[in-house]
Order: structure tokens, then C-alpha cells, then sequence
């Protein structure tokens, strides 16, 4: 399931030093500084004190073609205002949002509405549906303010529906729909202009939490499909882990640490990752390859593993073979070896060093 | 100390000592108890020149608009008399039930029916075709305004107290600055009705405009709207419900305007009719005339709401080319059907006189019989109210008492003892902890010994000003002293006394019943289900119609304005007052009951005083319905403010009457702001939310 991302693929969106600040004269704290600073945290403390409200401080993070990118926060953590940064749904008050290397906050209004209608796609926490339209309007409706004929955007808008399963439903209006079924109208509809870029702004929240774990698998089969470039919102972190590539831990308006989730896991940053990670079930996150034994020696005698085999499954196979199992990668070749030893390494560094510290 | 007071509480008692020093002093300074004549600014004679002037200089444009506006209303009045009534009668009745059903496409059949079978087939159509065009006006200006103020706060904050104005001045009071300007005619009634009927438009399309939800308005930015197609095509359809809400209110509103422009004359509607029979006494036909306002008010009302209530439910939209269009196609096959029909047999395109059936002389002889076999019982009811309640607060218990009414005299050993039983009563209340309800029976006593009239202004000024300062802060204190010193200075403060003085008891009585009965309905369906569609009624009735049967049996005077206004005003007291109750948090009802509170102590110590909040908002309600119906009852002879803006309007003297017109504006926006921000403040104490 786990898409392992390369780092030097394509960055499709890039967020660099980007500032949300609300009040009376917000400008009038970056005239000509492009958003850096050499201290951002005591610049954002400058501009609490007086009297303006930091949504968010210096974010910077670039996001990879193909990849999904948590951003994962409180409320209040400024996790919102970001990703409507990202789509200028919100105008940022200083930085750079480049998508495909081209700085958005640059582009006219014209621009704008041009590339929303062909390189965005955005899902909404409360759905966002069109109340007098129904399911098929509410799904061609980017396509009808594009001007394309009826019998077009109804084509279009079939397909994106077999893709969310809901076929069959395409006369019913938003309210007769189950919360569920009406995310999947939200993401048909985002997904029918083939964005390059899908932003999505917590949008399991609103449901119950079988439906939740539901609607995560079915993103996480579109996705196999797409490939898109995603930044997904959530203040779930169970949820980050499960879909992530990268994520971004997001705090009082300031990104605290961005990193696979696994990173996050063995080395947060500091406590407030930790608090997170602390209660997470180490055994369905870590793999195999996560907890490879520097010191220990390989032999061809060693059992063989698949490196992104999940330690639960090997527990009982460590506690049995004392001297550890042989990982091999996707290609087959020998990345080192697992042990008992290296595990409980890997855990002593890692977040369960906070019970020691208190 | 017994009683603690605190600093707000010390205020309320230097007002009484001033109010007592007032009271005290007036016969020594005439200046308290009447405010000198010369002193009064002679602002209506200003109003008159700048008036004139205008008439002179502008009068050609306004007249153009007039002469503009004409050709429309002549249009639609000629084609509402050149159909015949089958085919008038058919249109509407496919309107209701495409609106409605079947059920309202009956009762607009009975309507029709009854509006020809009665004879006023006519002039019915001529109130219709004003508001045919009346309403539609009503609503472009209504929207263009209320989009203009969704866009701009700037010009939010401009509207929105001008609306205030338009729908608190008295509709008579602008009646003739229209007819001044515009010129005789139906045209009048129009510009009148599209005055008084295009702020609940303006509201409301605010109020939808800016309830869409924030993520509707991101996912249509998102899906790269325009900023003209997010306006056409995601604000307006998703807040749909919330303007037809606008248009119904807009219609209702123009409707009752167009019936009370009619007392200018010369438009031949309805309207008139009611008017000019209720003039001549002559009752059974004011009444039938009447039943055709209100039957026409129900039925737009009913087809407008109805719409308002469809616009939720949308029709899959894979059905058929007849289906999706019946409707339509069924009215204009049924339109022609009935216009043949109609050229060959007679009847259907005049209703022959022979079938006219009009039951007014019977009635006139029913009541006439009722009234005088009842005389004694009716003069009993009317004595009492009078002496009992109506003089008291008029005049005081120091006039009112008398061998004549109250069968004693006033000694000063009662006065002593009255004095003395109201300051026991009111050091009880303090000594419970209640200092405000004391003070409250302190200034309720005064009032009522000396009644309002005998109050000196200074004292009441100050009482009022002191009460919006303690509940709004200092800008309510110091807008109501402005707002009272502009009636003392205009020199129409005792007219003004006299219509609180109605409107209160009115207000007082309905309010008490009204919650009464709200309270019994919250806790019984039976009661709430035999309730609703009275209020219903009371609330479509225009105004004017209400008037009818007390005049009939109570004949001109004070006592049948106030129960004409009762019958108005209680309607709100009611429905909030069940509304309040039937929407408390279960869980706060359920919290009580474990804690084993009885019925009475969960009516009295949890549900009332949740409640209140609700309640002051019907309270407001009940006022502001209390003000606009006294402005009518100054038809059946009163003596307030509400008849110096009817002699305005009979005198043609336009400064007098937009004087009073102002001050009773004035008095129903200081009222309005006062209830709010109480009733606000209670909630947010009770982190409760209202609206």
C-alpha cells in the first residue's frame, strides 16, 4: 500500500516562508523581507504583540508530484488557512507559492480562475455542495462555468462518478444523501477538471468513524489510480499515518516538523510531536526496514523478509530466530538485518524515551 | 444594613426623588406639567416651506415619474377587466396548486367565487393589478438594495436604520408627502405600498445573501467561477429559500399598503369599499368587503410561502418535456379552453347580477338585534374597562376615583394608606433581595396614582432615559433623552403620552394573556393545534379588516381601538412565547426532572427563565404589532399621536402630520432598542442564542 516517494522527483507545489496575518495593517511587518527572517518564531511574537492575529508563521514545505502531503494540526494550528493559501482562497500576507515553479500570488485574477478550473481540485470539511443542484450539477458544475456543453460535462461527469461509486444516485439532491455519500459527491466534483493538484481540507472529519476508515481506503484506491499531488488537511493523527508519504506537524500558525511518518515516529522534533506519537501502536507503523541492526552481521542462513513488512507480523519470528532475519528490498537485494536488539534500539531513540524523561 | 444597594440601584432612587420633586413642584412651575407654547419649535412650518418649495421646483419630475408609473397599472387593470372571470379564476387556481396543491387550489377557487358571488368582482381587480405591480417593484428594489448592502457594510450601515424609518413611521404619515408629490391617483397607493413593502425584500435578501456557507461560496470559487457566476449562480440559487421568504413578506406588506392608500380615495378597490361603508355604519357590507381582503391576503400569502417552501425540493430533472412543463402547458390549454368557452356562453365571462347574492342587510339587522338586546351587557363591559383600567393609568387614580365610578371618594387617609402600602410592598421586595422589582412597584405606584398625563414631562423624560441607559449603555440613554426632547419640543408630548398610554395597556394585557396562552400550548398539542391557525389569521388579516367587528358592537372610541389592538398584538406574545418553551435544550428539562423539581417549580425555575429571553423578543413584537395597528385605530376615534397624523393626512398639512408620523417612529425605535438589548444581554448571561 505504501508508496515509497523519492525525494528528488518533481516538486509540483512549493509553499516558501509563507505569512497569514490578521488585523488592522498586516503589511506593515514584512515591507520588503519576502517573508524570511533569520528568527521567525520571535518575528511572530513581535506581531502578537501588537495586536494582530498570526494565522501562520513562515510555512515552507514543497510538495511532490504523486505525493500526499499531510498537513496534520489542532484547530487553531493554522492547518485551514494554509491549504486556502495554497488555492488563494486566502491571500497570504507574505511568502511564495510556486506551482509549477510559476509564484501563484503573481497571477491576476484571470489567471487565477484559470488555473482553479484546470490545475485545482478542492474538498471541503462540510462538503461544500451546491443545495440546488443535483449530484450530477453539483459534479459538472466546474464544468458548466466553463461553458461546456450539457451533453460534454455529463460525459465527464459519469466517469468521475463510476470512479466514487455512485452510480445510480445521480438525480438526488445533496440532502438526501448520507454524509459519506456526500463527500463522494464533493471529491467526484473536485476530481472532474483531472486536476494536477487536489487539496483536501479535513475531509473525513464530519463522519462517523467506520464510514471515516471507508472513505480513507477509497481515497487512498483513487489515488493508486491518479497519482495526483495531494495536500490532505487533518487534525486526525491516526489518519496522517495511515495515508501519508510526508507530513507536516503544524503548530500555533508555525510548521513544528515535516517528515515521513515513520520520521516523525523514531525522531520528533520535540515534545509536542511526541505527545502525538507517544500513543501511537509502534508495531502497525514500524516496518521491517525501519529498524535495521547496524552491528549485527548478515548470513545467508538468516530467514528472509520483505523490508516493508510490519514488525507486528515479525515479533514472534524475532523472538525466535536470536541472531535476527535477513531484509530484502522491492528488488530483491539485501538492505541488512533485523533483530530483537535492533528493534528495541530503534524504540529507546524513538518517541518511548518520553516515559523515561517524566 | 438590611438592604444592599448598589450603585445602579442609588440612581433609580434619585430618579424617584426627582419624579417626586417634580410631581411635587408642578403646580408652582406650570413649565413642568405643560411645556410652554412659545417655546415649541416651529419645525412642522419648516417642513411645510421646504415642502412647498420642492413641490414648485421638482414637482415636474416627481409628476413624470407619476405619469410613468400610470401606464403600467392601466395596462393590468385592463386586462384583469377584460378577462373573463372563468379564465382570471382558472390562471389562479393553476398558479396555487403548482404552488400548493389541491387544497389551496380549492380555497382560491372559494375565493374567486366568493369575490363574484358577493359583487365586488371589479373592484377586487382593481386592487389586484396595483399589487400586481406594486409587489414585482417592491422586490427589484428590495433586491437591488439588499445586494448593494451585502456588498458594502458602508452601505449596510446606511440601510438598514433608513428600512428602521420606513417600516416604524406610520403608513398615513407618508401618504402625503406621495400624494403632495406624485399627484391624485392610483399612483399614490403604489409608491405608498412599494415604500412600505420593499424593506422586509431588502432584509432578507441580506440576511440569504450573506447565510450561504463559507465552504458553498470556496467549493464555487474553487470550481473557477467568475465573479459574476458565483454571484448568478452559487449565491443566489443556494439562499433561494431566504428570498422567496422576501417576497412573501413583500407582498403581504404591499398588500395591506395598497388597502390603507385607499383612504385617499378615488381608486375604486377594495379598500375603499370597507372604508367608505365603515363611514357610513353601514357594517354587514364593510364586512363582506372586508372577507375579500382577507380571503386575497391568505391566498397570496398561502401561494407565496408556498413557493418560498418548494424552492427546497427540487424535481429530479430526467422527467419528460410534458411533465417538467405541465403546468404551463395545462394553464395556457385550460386559459384558452375557458376564453372560447366564455364567448359562447355568457356567464362565464360576467357573472350574470341575478346570481349575486349579498347577505349585507340581513346582517346589519342580526347585529342591530344583537346590539340592542345586549346593550346592557356590552355598556357593563366597556364601564368597567374604562373606569377600572383605562382611566386609572390615563388619569390617575386621583382623577379616576370618584362616588361616580368607583362608588367612593378619594380621602386623603386613602392616599396615605395607598402611599404607605406601595413603600411597605416595595421595602418587602428590597428586603427579599429584589431591590429592582422594588423600585419597579415604586415608580408603577407613582404612575398610577397621578396617571400618565399627570406626570410632568421633566420626570418622565428622565425615567426613560435612565432605563435605556441601565439596559443599553450610554448611547440608548442618550438617544432616547434626544429622541423624547424632540417630541417635547415639537410640542406633541401629551399627544404622545396618550398613545403610550394606549398602546401600554394594550401591550400590557396582550403580552400577559398572550404568554398565558403560549405557555398552555407549549405543554399541550391540543391547545397549540387549535391556536395556530387563529394566529395565522390574525396575522394575514390586513390590519383594517381587524377594525370591523368591534366597531360593529362596540361602535367609535378608545375601548374598541384597544381591543383591535389586542387582537393584533397578542399574536406574537403567543407564538414566542411557545416557541421559547418548546425549543429549551432537553437536556436542561432533563437535568431538572432527576433533580426532582415539580411541574410548577420547573415551569417557574427552569423553563420561564430560559425562556425569557424568546419572550422579550415577542414582547418587542408585541409592541411594535401594537403601534402599527393604533396607527389604523385612529380611524375609530383616538386621541394620540396616531390622530394628528390622520388629521395630517385629512388637512393636507404635511409638517404636522410627518411630525407625528416621526415621533411615533421615534417612540417604537427607542422601545425596539430597549427590548433587544435586554433580551440580548439576558442571553448572552444565559449563553443561550436566539434567532
Amino acid at each position: 500500500m505504501k508508496r515509497s516517494t523519492n525525494d528528488h522527483s518533481d516538486v509540483k507545489l512549493s509553499c516558501r516562508n509563507v505569512w497569514k496575518i490578521y488585523g488592522r495593517q498586516p503589511e506593515q511587518f514584512f515591507e520588503g523581507t519576502q517573508g524570511r527572517f533569520a528568527d521567525a518564531a520571535q518575528h511572530a511574537d513581535v506581531i502578537r504583540d501588537a495586536d494582530h492575529i498570526v494565522a501562520n508563521a513562515d510555512v515552507s514545505f514543497d510538495v511532490h508530484a504523486g505525493e500526499i502531503f499531510v498537513i496534520m494540526g489542532l484547530s487553531g494550528s493554522g492547518k485551514s488557512t494554509i491549504v486556502r493559501c495554497l488555492s488563494r482562497l486566502v491571500e497570504p500576507t507574505a511568502g511564495e507559492i510556486l506551482l509549477d515553479g510559476e509564484d501563484l500570488l503573481k497571477k491576476s485574477d484571470a489567471e487565477l480562475i484559470d488555473i482553479r478550473r484546470h490545475k485545482m481540485g478542492m474538498v471541503f470539511q462540510s462538503f461544500g455542495l451546491m443545495p440546488h443542484l443535483n449530484v450530477i450539477d453539483n459534479i459538472a458544475f466546474p464544468l458548466k462555468l466553463q461553458g461546456i456543453t450539457e451533453n460534454e460535462r455529463y460525459a465527464q461527469a459519469k466517469r468521475v462518478i463510476e470512479l466514487v461509486g455512485l452510480e445510480g444516485r445521480e438525480n438526488n439532491f445533496p440532502k438526501e444523501l448520507s454524509g459519506g455519500q456526500q463527500q463522494r459527491v464533493g471529491i467526484a466534483r473536485s476530481l472532474v477538471v483531472e486536476p494536477d493538484v487536489w487539496f483536501l481540507d479535513e475531509p473525513f472529519s464530519a463522519l462517523d468513524p467506520l464510514i471515516r476508515k471507508l472513505m480513507q481506503d477509497e481515497f487512498l484506491r483513487i489515488q493508486e489510480k491518479l497519482h495526483k499531488s495531494i495536500v490532505f488537511i487533518t487534525h486526525d493523527f491516526q489518519e496522517a499515518l495511515r495515508i501519508a508519504d510526508r507530513m507536516a506537524i503544524m503548530r500555533d500558525g508555525a510548521v513544528v516538523q515535516i517528515g515521513r511518518p515513520i520520521d516523525l515516529i523514531l525522531n520528533p522534533a520535540d515534545t509536542y510531536v511526541r505527545e502525538f506519537t507517544q500513543d501511537v501502536p509502534w508495531e502497525r507503523i514500524l516496518r521491517v526496514e525501519d529498524i535495521l541492526d547496524e552491528t549485527a552481521s548478515d548470513s545467508v542462513e538468516l530467514e528472509r523478509v520483505a523490508g516493508n513488512t510490519l514488525v507486528a507480523t515479525l515479533l514472534p519470528r524475532l523472538a525466535a530466530h536470536h541472531s535476527g532475519v535477513l531484509v530484502e528490498g522491492e528488488d530483491g537485494s539485501v538492505l541488512g538485518v533485523a533483530t530483537a536488539r535492533g528493534l528495541t534500539a530503534a524504540l529507546a531513540a524513538g518517541s518511548f524515551s518520553l516515559s523515561k524523561e517524566a | 444594613m438590611l438592604v444592599k444597594f448598589n450603585r445602579g440601584d442609588l440612581h433609580w432612587l434619585g430618579v424617584i426623588g426627582v419624579t417626586l420633586v417634580c410631581l411635587a413642584l408642578q403646580d408652582e412651575w406650570t413649565w413642568m406639567a405643560k411645556y410652554p407654547k412659545d417655546l415649541i419649535l416651529p419645525i412642522s412650518d419648516w417642513l411645510n416651506a421646504v415642502m412647498d418649495w420642492i413641490v414648485a421646483y421638482l414637482g415636474w419630475f416627481f409628476l413624470g415619474i407619476s405619469w410613468a408609473l400610470e401606464w403600467p397599472i392601466k395596462a393590468v387593470r385592463f386586462v384583469l377587466h377584460a378577462l373573463p372571470w372563468s379564465v382570471t379564476t382558472f390562471l389562479f387556481c393553476t398558479v396555487a396548486w403548482a404552488a400548493s396543491g389541491w387544497k389551496l387550489a380549492g380555497f382560491t377557487l372559494f375565493s374567486m367565487l366568493y369575490m363574484l358571488v358577493i359583487g365586488y368582482w371589479s373592484e377586487s381587480m382593481n386592487t389586484l393589478s396595483l399589487v400586481a405591480i406594486s409587489v414585482p417593484l417592491a422586490i427589484l428594489v428590495g433586491f437591488a438594495f439588499g445586494v448593494w448592502g451585502f456588498f458594502s457594510h458602508r452601505a449596510e450601515r446606511a440601510i438598514v436604520p433608513m428600512l428602521d424609518v420606513l417600516q416604524t413611521v406610520p403608513s398615513f404619515a407618508y401618504l402625503l408627502p406621495i400624494l403632495m408629490l406624485f399627484g391624485f391617483g392610483t399612483v399614490v397607493g403604489l409608491i405608498a405600498s412599494v415604500l412600505y413593502s420593499f424593506p422586509p425584500m431588502v432584509r432578507n435578501t441580506i440576511v440569504g445573501l450573506r447565510g450561504v456557507s463559507p465552504e458553498v461560496i470556496e467549493s464555487g470559487l474553487m470550481s473557477g467561477a467568475t465573479p459574476r457566476q458565483l454571484f448568478w449562480q452559487v449565491r443566489v440559487p443556494a439562499s433561494l429559500r431566504q428570498l422567496l421568504l422576501g417576497v412573501n413578506q413583500a407582498t403581504m406588506a404591499s398588500l395591506s399598503m395598497v388597502i390603507i392608500a385607499s383612504i385617499i380615495g378615488g381608486t375604486a378597490d377594495i379598500g375603499w369599499v370597507v372604508l367608505s361603508t365603515i363611514r357610513k355604519a353601514q357594517f354587514g357590507e364593510s364586512l363582506l368587503a372586508g372577507m375579500v381582503i382577507a380571503l386575497m391576503a391568505m391566498v397570496i400569502d398561502r401561494i407565496t410561502a408556498g413557493l418560498a417552501d418548494r424552492s427546497g425540493d427540487y424535481e429530479p430533472n430526467d422527467k419528460s418535456f410534458a411533465k417538467r412543463y405541465g403546468a404551463w402547458i395545462a394553464a395556457g390549454v385550460g386559459a384558452v379552453v375557458f376564453l372560447t368557452l366564455a364567448q359562447v356562453i355568457g356567464a362565464l365571462n360576467e357573472w350574470p347580477r341575478g346570481w349575486e347574492v349579498n347577505p349585507a342587510k340581513a346582517m346589519n339587522e342580526a347585529l342591530s338585534y344583537i346590539v340592542v338586546n345586549f346593550r346592557d351587557e356590552i355598556e357593563a363591559i366597556k364601564k368597567l374597562a374604562f373606569f377600572f383600567v383605562m382611566l386609572p393609568v390615563k388619569i390617575g387614580l386621583q382623577g379616576a376615583v370618584s362616588p361616580f365610578t368607583w362608588g367612593f371618594e378619594l380621602t386623603l387617609a386613602h392616599t396615605i394608606g395607598y402611599a404607605l402600602f406601595m413603600t411597605a410592598l416595595a421595602g418587602w421586595a428590597a428586603y427579599r433581595d429584589k431591590v429592582k422589582t422594588g423600585i419597579a412597584i415604586l415608580i408603577s405606584a407613582i404612575v398610577i396614582y397621578f396617571g400618565l398625563t399627570g406626570m410632568p414631562w421633566p420626570a418622565l423624560l428622565l425615567i426613560c432615559a435612565v432605563a435605556g441607559w441601565k439596559i443599553g449603555g450610554r448611547a440608548l440613554g442618550l438617544g432616547t433623552a434626544l429622541g423624547l426632547g424632540f417630541i417635547v419640543v415639537t410640542g406633541i408630548w401629551p399627544e404622545a403620552i396618550l398613545s403610550i398610554y394606549l398602546c401600554g395597556i394594550a401591550v400590557l394585557f396582550s403580552f400577559l394573556v398572550g404568554t398565558a396562552i403560549g405557555i398552555w400550548a407549549a405543554h399541550n398539542d391540543t391547545v397549540s393545534a387549535i391556536v395556530r391557525p387563529f394566529n395565522d389569521t390574525l396575522q394575514t388579516m390586513p390590519l383594517f379588516v381587524l377594525l370591523i367587528p368591534f366597531v360593529m358592537v362596540f361602535k367609535i372610541g378608545e375601548f374598541t381601538a384597544l381591543l383591535a389592538i389586542i387582537a393584533y398584538a397578542i399574536v406574537p406574545a403567543i407564538r414566542y412565547a411557545e416557541h421559547g418553551l418548546r425549543s429549551l435544550p432537553a437536556t436542561v428539562i432533563e437535568a431538572a426532572t432527576m433533580i426532582g423539581a415539580t411541574n410548577r417549580q420547573m415551569l417557574w425555575q427552569v423553563k420561564i427563565p430560559l425562556a425569557l429571553p424568546v419572550m422579550m423578543l415577542g414582547l418587542n413584537q408585541t409592541i411594535m404589532y401594537s403601534i402599527a395597528m393604533l396607527v389604523i385605530a385612529a380611524l375609530v376615534g383616538t386621541n394620540g399621536l396616531e390622530q394628528i397624523v390622520y388629521i395630517g393626512l385629512s388637512d393636507g398639512d404635511f409638517g404636522v402630520g410627518i411630525i407625528a408620523g416621526i415621533g411615533m417612529a421615534i417612540i417604537a425605535i427607542i422601545i425596539d432598542r430597549m427590548t433587544h438589548a435586554w433580551s440580548r444581554k439576558r442571553q448572552e448571561e444565559l449563553g443561550l442564542s436566539v434567532e
